[in-house]
């Protein structure tokens, strides 16, 4: 048990399964010598040498559709986009072919790539910096889509990416990168399949993945000074949504409030919002509420506090669902 | 005139060998093929010309949505396919019966995807490394460059025994030289030098566009550009395509980086049977192409070799014989079950399959119930 940053959490992950398994590979742009340029790959090509820690051509099609073709000759290629909104130029390769070429091969050869893609806000940066594009894979067949929110479940759930023999969509919310917290690497996470709830509470869910994880739980914390008891649920996994566990959570406290930076526009807490009113309409008290992005493009960088979730805008949500 | 100054050729159209400068390593690479390999290359592009043509009348009787036609690009197929080692693997783009049935594709396989029973249709590894046809286009040639690194990090290549070493061939044509793909492949084949042969059949059109609206510049001049060797060669001489693609093969499995070949043949046919060339293409090109037919063009090469007539009869009969046999196995082909739709989309469980798949049991079963 040691404390760690997030970006050197999934470093410590990487690397640990590079030890592991020699078919493991890196590739992406600025990952070998820089390391990355959040230095989450930093050291990897000093000990894996130059043909498994790859530094590609600047061309995202480029990286994931040579990352299929490595993985038909067996390697477990770890992709690394560089910024959430510059993984549009790899998109097709995503959507069109490594989403499908299992079912294409009728299971006669599986595709495990991991695509990880920095995302979200909170950091000031410029134009397609700062985006949450989870949906778009999320919708997309054939990919799973995890997410950790802390710097344990990062560990764990990078190794957790690489061993799986479907693509994954490795999102990390890299406003947390620096954030230091305990990882027990001798402890297994939960399945990178699994919900977590990593605060009980008896008077309202809240639901959330990656950056908003520490959000909710602050928004939680002053609730409680309000006397809402809160409980907050960690999705981790965005395709397959563990639904079970927030049905559980739900059918404790009856209300859900759902926190993402992305838009609300066909976003994953909209299908959260559609599943559970179908599956658990009768046990609640109050209509299922979502704190969102604003639908319009990500702002520019000052506005930023003023689009993405806080804890007041959380709040108000849980107000408005307390007020049922 | 399609052809340029720069066009290599073995073949001329009444059946003659070119001879002249520069062609002496090409004569060299052919120089081991018996005339039972030049029987050979007859048999499959006749037999799969056939087939081209049963598999179109399938089309047009309802039995599959639609038929991709790859009469008059025999030629280009069939000698490089037959340059291709077993060790090699190779990645198609759609139109590529006759590559496929070379490596031992079952051609049903093709109709099994096109007919829509399934998205694939066949396991590479059950068919000497002939992967699956890709639909989106140029999207294979950066599978290729991947699967090529790979041989590349796992030292399978450039030992200096052709028979070991291995190399990659990535088909696709003229349209899908645009596509942002192809151009990316170049470059990660460039930069990592891979053991790889792009084989581009220019065959004139994508769909209805010509190849003058996809590039100005000879499409073996641009891929020149990026360092690649290029050659252009006449894609309706079989014997030509064998030499150049075995020289192009060996040389990059050898360590000498990613190679290019553009092949000038001609899409006799429609893009597929949902299309009308007529409705852009002039009769004299076509003309020119009819005249130029590679199948033709080898007959009178083995004709001038000695060959018998009653070889090319029996050709014929066994070509009808492969298409009836086609015939008779489409109309057996049964639909796929259910469950195929939730089938591999993963390897291993998600709750959307397995809930989707319990749900559309049930419903199905209500229905039955219902009636």
């Amino acid at each position: 048990m040691h404390e760690l940053p997030m970006a050197k959490a999934i470093n410590e992950g990487l690397r640990t399964a590079m030890v592991e398994n020699n078919k493991v590979m890196v590739m992406g742009e600025d990952i070998a010598q820089l390391g990355g340029v959040f230095r989450v790959t930093e050291g990897l090509q000093e000990q894996f040498g130059p043909n498994r820690v790859v530094d590609t051509p600047l061309a995202e099609s480029g990286i994931v559709g040579t990352a299929i073709g490595l993985a038909m000759r067996g390697y477990r290629p770890v992709c690394e986009i560089q910024f959430d909104g510059f993984v549009y130029p790899a998109f097709d390769q995503i959507v069109t072919q490594l989403a499908k070429q299992t079912a294409r091969h009728e299971g006669t050869q599986s595709f495990p790539v991991v695509i990880r893609i920095p995302y979200g806000g909170h950091i000031g940066a410029v134009e397609h910096h700062q985006e949450s594009p989870e949906a778009y894979f999320a919708h997309t067949a054939g990919l799973r889509v995890i997410s950790p929110a802390s710097p344990n479940d990062a560990f764990w759930m990078i190794q957790q990416a690489i061993a799986s023999d479907d693509p994954v969509i490795f999102l990390e919310p890299k406003s947390r990168y620096w954030h230091k917290a305990p990882v027990d690497d001798a402890t297994p996470a939960l399945a990178m399949t699994q919900a977590a709830v990593v605060r009980e509470g008896s008077d309202v869910t809240l639901v959330g993945h990656g950056a908003m994880v520490s959000m909710l739980l602050q928004a939680a914390d002053v609730a409680e000074s309000e006397g809402v008891s809160a409980e907050v649920v960690d999705l981790r996994s965005l395709s397959p949504i563990d639904y079970r566990t927030i049905e559980e959570s739900v059918t404790k406290t009856q209300r859900l409030v759902i926190a993402q930076e992305a838009p609300s526009q066909a976003s994953l807490g909209s299908e959260i919002a559609a599943t559970m009113t179908e599956r658990a309409f009768y046990l609640m008290e109050a209509p299922v509420l979502r704190v969102s992005g604003f639908n319009t493009p990500f702002p520019p960088a000052r506005l930023e506090s003023h689009y993405l979730p806080d804890v007041d805008r959380i709040l108000d949500a849980v107000d408005r669902s307390m007020a049922y | 005139m399609p052809y340029t100054d720069s066009t290599l050729r073995l073949l001329n159209q009444d059946g003659t060998l070119v001879q002249g400068d520069g062609l002496d390593q090409y004569h060299q690479a052919i120089s081991h093929l018996t005339e039972a390999d030049f029987r050979e290359f007859y048999r499959v592009m006749t037999v799969v010309r056939r087939f081209d043509v049963e598999a179109g009348n399938l089309q047009r009787q309802g039995h599959m949505a639609l038929w991709v036609p790859s009469i008059g690009q025999e030629a280009a197929q069939v000698g490089s396919a037959f340059a291709s080692r077993p060790q090699d693997h190779i990645f198609p783009a759609y139109r590529e019966h006759t590559v496929g049935y070379v490596r031992g594709l079952d051609l049903l396989d093709i109709i099994r995807m096109l007919r829509g029973v399934t998205n694939g249709g066949w396991d590479p590894k059950k068919t000497n490394n002939f992967h699956l046809y890709t639909l989106v286009l140029a999207s294979q040639t950066l599978h290729a460059t991947g699967y090529a690194m790979g041989i590349g990090y796992d030292g399978a290549c450039s030992t200096g025994n052709p028979d070991k070493d291995e190399a990659v061939m990535v088909y696709f044509g003229d349209g899908a030289s645009s596509e942002g793909d192809t151009n990316e492949a170049f470059i990660f084949a460039q930069s990592y030098q891979t053991p790889q042969v792009f084989f581009l059949q220019n065959n004139h059109w994508a769909i209805s566009v010509p190849v003058r609206v996809q590039s100005r510049t000879p499409l073996f001049e641009r891929a020149a550009g990026f360092g690649l060797p290029s050659v252009q060669i006449d894609g309706n001489d079989a014997l030509m395509s064998y030499a150049a693609t075995r020289l192009s093969l060996d040389a990059a499995r050898a360590g000498q980086g990613p190679h290019f070949i553009e092949a000038l043949t001609y899409r006799i046919g429609a893009h597929t049977t949902s299309d009308d060339p007529t409705k852009y293409r002039d009769e004299d090109e076509l003309a020119f192409w009819q005249a130029h037919d590679p199948i033709d063009r080898f007959r009178a090469f083995l004709e001038r070799q000695g060959v018998e007539g009653s070889f090319f009869d029996s050709v014929a009969e066994e070509a009808d014989d492969y298409a009836a046999d086609i015939r008779r196995r489409t109309l057996a082909i049964e639909d796929p079950p259910l469950e195929d739709i939730f089938r591999h989309v993963y390897t291993e469980d998600h709750a959307l399959m397995s809930d989707e798949w319990e749900w559309l049991k049930e419903y199905t079963q209500s229905l039955d119930e219902g009636q």
